[in-house]
């Protein structure tokens, strides 16, 4: 028996979360950029502060614009609620402290954001949370290295800088066959490539930053929860399904039912740690999240024309793009990413760091900068910048060669890229001539 | 807090307070396929404001265990029998949809146990559509559809939760979702079956208020009428772009109009 449909990923994008706006009528949704709100009376004060009413305190806490930012990537990604961080790295934090302290630990695949590697690997350990990272590809690393402590699965739906398709289904299963929740970083994809909740995933994590806000002029974060993961049941999460003595000893399964998690982490998480987003940039996020479909779908058809180019040339010796023929994930992503995946990618050039380095200073469309997700195209040299310290064997541990080059392909007209590349592409191979 | 009731184990919220019977007390009753979280909001102000607050989980529902109750009748004796079990003497009962049936049959049937009532999201009979009920006793999930989306206004299909952060469609079909399976079936079978609505309404003695959604589809407003003019002298709030899910929709217009009656 079929139920009436709901509205599409397109309609959702526009509308979700906004109505006109009740004192004006402003069919945009306005920016409140107010830290308070006023009390109409002592009493309406106190039960907002009780969470008797629905409504606005204080920005820190909620505010209006961000509140339709959150429902709206709640509603695209079938999810019951959200939060809008400070960026996409104060989302992971706001997820990983909501749901456990210290004495605590964490699977997550290695193919991680440098700035969530950071994170996991020197600055939560000092505060009593290990990570054990695990080679993306096989969902058993994930299951063997589940400990007693263990409270949370991480990974990327593309791994960096591979584009590891994450198996999200095995994951999953994985995770719930422990009593843990799987959590996944799906800022490259968007809930345009990918419903990580559909495949099995409990909470998504996104940079807003990126493809969402799509054109590099705002940082933010978003954390998604699917309210599918049974916190009571697992019996794994006391600051879930225990009295909060920071609350009037609260219990947030208990009040909340489905809406817990994310009810947890705004009434602890973001009002103690306060990585609050500002509610311009929430602004700047709806916009770009209208146009959702339509940038992302050229972003990959973009993309797949690029690396169509590149696969071509001389002096490219790897396209690291899942749907090419060679990368080991092709047949994954075709069943999990049907759409694309993404428009972030790397490939390597002969002729190491030098070759780099000139492909990238010859280039004059792709702007070089560290940032992805813009609508213009951009482009980095890892062994030059993000990973300057690095020599040739501590890179190729994390799968970057001195001549990889990673590109986050825009809007542009595809010919006017390639006309670029090809620019790079002979300094390059200048550089390539020679040091052979 | 857990208690006995019927040899079942009855679960109901009551903001970790213990009961004391020198206060008031309010009764929060949910609806079909639905739990006492529904309430949470309104639970915390009413035990704020001095009195005991009692958000009942149904048999079969939520927390509590047992089968659920096929008849609005058995279900009004249960909400007693749980006064009785917590020793309290007489209650303000707020119920919605399904809730307000039970509330309604209680001060009907069980007047001197019974304040005042507020019947939230309401109407007397109460049909329930084939395609529900057909696709209720399938336990498929068009019923939640269906009763998610018809219960919210139309204005309210893309949400505009005035409570940060929650997707308000969302949050609704997991509560269903997370019903076991039949439940919706029985509750929806009983709000259709429970007939004499308008001749119970008569004998109501108490002060009885009606809160409708202006914008509700599944007991819009024109579907009250009978009950509006059977129950003596109601007090009725209609609230302007809310459909059938007004706790939801309009949790603080809901809060000022209960004062009226609590
Ligand atoms: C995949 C991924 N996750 C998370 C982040 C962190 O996001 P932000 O820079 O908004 O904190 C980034 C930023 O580059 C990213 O690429």
């Amino acid at each position: 028996m079929a139920g009436p449909d709901y509205p599409g990923l397109d309609t959702l994008a526009l509308h979700a979360g906004a109505q006109p706006d009740p004192s004006t009528g402003a069919r945009a949704t306005p920016i409140y950029q107010s830290a308070s709100f006023c009390f109409p009376d002592s009493d309406y004060a106190a039960s907002l502060f009780n969470i008797e009413r629905a409504g606005h305190v204080y920005s820190r806490l909620s505010n209006p614009t961000n509140a339709v930012l959150e429902e709206r990537i709640a509603a695209l990604e079938g999810g019951v609620g959200a939060i809008a961080t400070a960026s996409g790295q104060a989302a992971l934090h706001l997820a990983i402290i909501t749901l456990m302290g210290a004495s605590s630990h964490i699977v997550a695949s290695a193919a991680l954001y440098g700035g969530s590697h950071n994170l996991l690997a020197y600055t939560l350990p000092r505060f009593g949370i290990e990570t054990t990272f695990v080679d993306p590809r096989d969902p058993q690393a994930f299951a063997n290295a589940i400990q007693d402590n263990t409270r949370l699965v991480f990974g990327e739906t593309l791994g960096n800088p591979s584009l590891d398709v994450l198996n999200i289904p095995a994951i999953a299963e994985v995770a719930h066959a422990a009593g843990l929740p799987l959590m996944v970083d799906s800022t490259t994809t968007t809930p345009y490539l990918i419903k990580p909740f559909e495949l099995g995933a409990d909470i998504i994590q996104h940079s807003a930053t990126k493809f969402l806000s799509g054109h590099g002029i705002v940082i933010g974060g978003l954390l998604v929860d699917s309210s599918q993961f049974e916190w009571e049941a697992s019996g794994k999460f006391p600051t879930l399904s225990e009295p909060y003595e920071g609350f009037h000893n609260l219990i947030f399964t208990e009040e909340f039912g489905p809406a817990a998690m994310i009810q947890r982490a705004r009434k602890e998480g973001l009002r103690d740690f306060g990585a609050c987003m500002a509610p311009t940039s929430a602004f700047h996020i709806l916009q770009g999240i209208e146009t959702l479909s339509v940038r992302m779908s050229r972003h990959v058809e973009n993309t797949r024309t690029i690396t169509a180019f590149l696969l071509e040339q001389e002096p490219v010796t790897r396209v690291g793009y899942p749907e090419l023929d060679g990368h080991p994930d092709q047949a994954l992503a075709k069943e999990l990413l049907p759409n694309g995946c993404g428009a972030v990618f790397s490939f390597d050039l002969a002729g190491g760091r030098e070759a780099g380095i000139a492909f990238v200073d010859a280039l004059s469309v792709f702007s070089h900068l560290a940032n992805i997700g813009d609508a213009k195209s951009l482009v980095i040299h890892p062994a030059s910048t993000t990973h300057h310290r690095m020599d040739a064997e501590a890179l190729a541990a994390g799968g970057i060669g001195e001549g990889t080059i990673r590109l986050s392909i825009g809007l542009e007209d595809p010919k006017d890229l390639i006309a670029d590349l090809k620019r790079g592409l002979r300094a390059a191979g200048k550089k390539a001539g020679g040091s052979r | 807090m857990r208690i006995a009731v019927n040899g079942e184990t009855a679960y109901c919220y009551t903001n970790s307070r213990d009961i004391e019977t020198d206060k008031p007390t309010v009764v929060f009753i949910h609806g079909s396929g639905m739990d006492h979280t529904v309430w949470t909001l309104a639970s915390r102000h009413f035990a704020r404001h001095g009195n005991n607050v009692v958000s009942v989980d149904l048999p079969g529902h939520g927390r509590s265990t047992g089968s659920p109750l096929a008849t609005v009748e058995e279900m009004a004796s249960w909400v007693i029998a749980m006064l009785d079990a917590l020793a309290i003497t007489d209650a303000a009962l707020v119920g919605h949809s399904l809730g307000s049936l039970i509330a309604l049959e209680c001060a009907a049937s069980h007047s001197d146990r019974v304040r005042a009532i507020a019947l939230v999201g309401t109407s007397s009979p109460m049909p329930v559509s084939d395609a529900i009920l057909d696709a209720a006793e399938a336990d498929d999930h068009a019923a939640f559809d269906m009763l998610t989306q018809w219960g919210f206004s139309k204005r309210h299909q893309f949400g505009g939760n005035r409570n940060s952060g929650i997707w308000m469609i969302g949050n609704t079909l997991r509560l269903y979702e997370r019903s076991a399976p039949g439940v919706l079936f029985h509750d929806m079978r009983a709000c259709n079956e429970y007939t004499s609505g308008t001749d119970q309404a008569a004998k109501i003695a108490c002060p009885a208020m009606l809160i409708l959604g202006a914008e509700d589809r599944l007991t819009p407003v024109r579907s009250t009428r009978a009950l509006q003019e059977a129950i003596p002298s109601p007090v009725v709030e209609i609230l302007p772009g809310a459909g059938h899910t007004i706790m939801v929709e309009a949790p603080n217009a809901m809060l000022d109009a209960l004062h009226k009656v609590l």
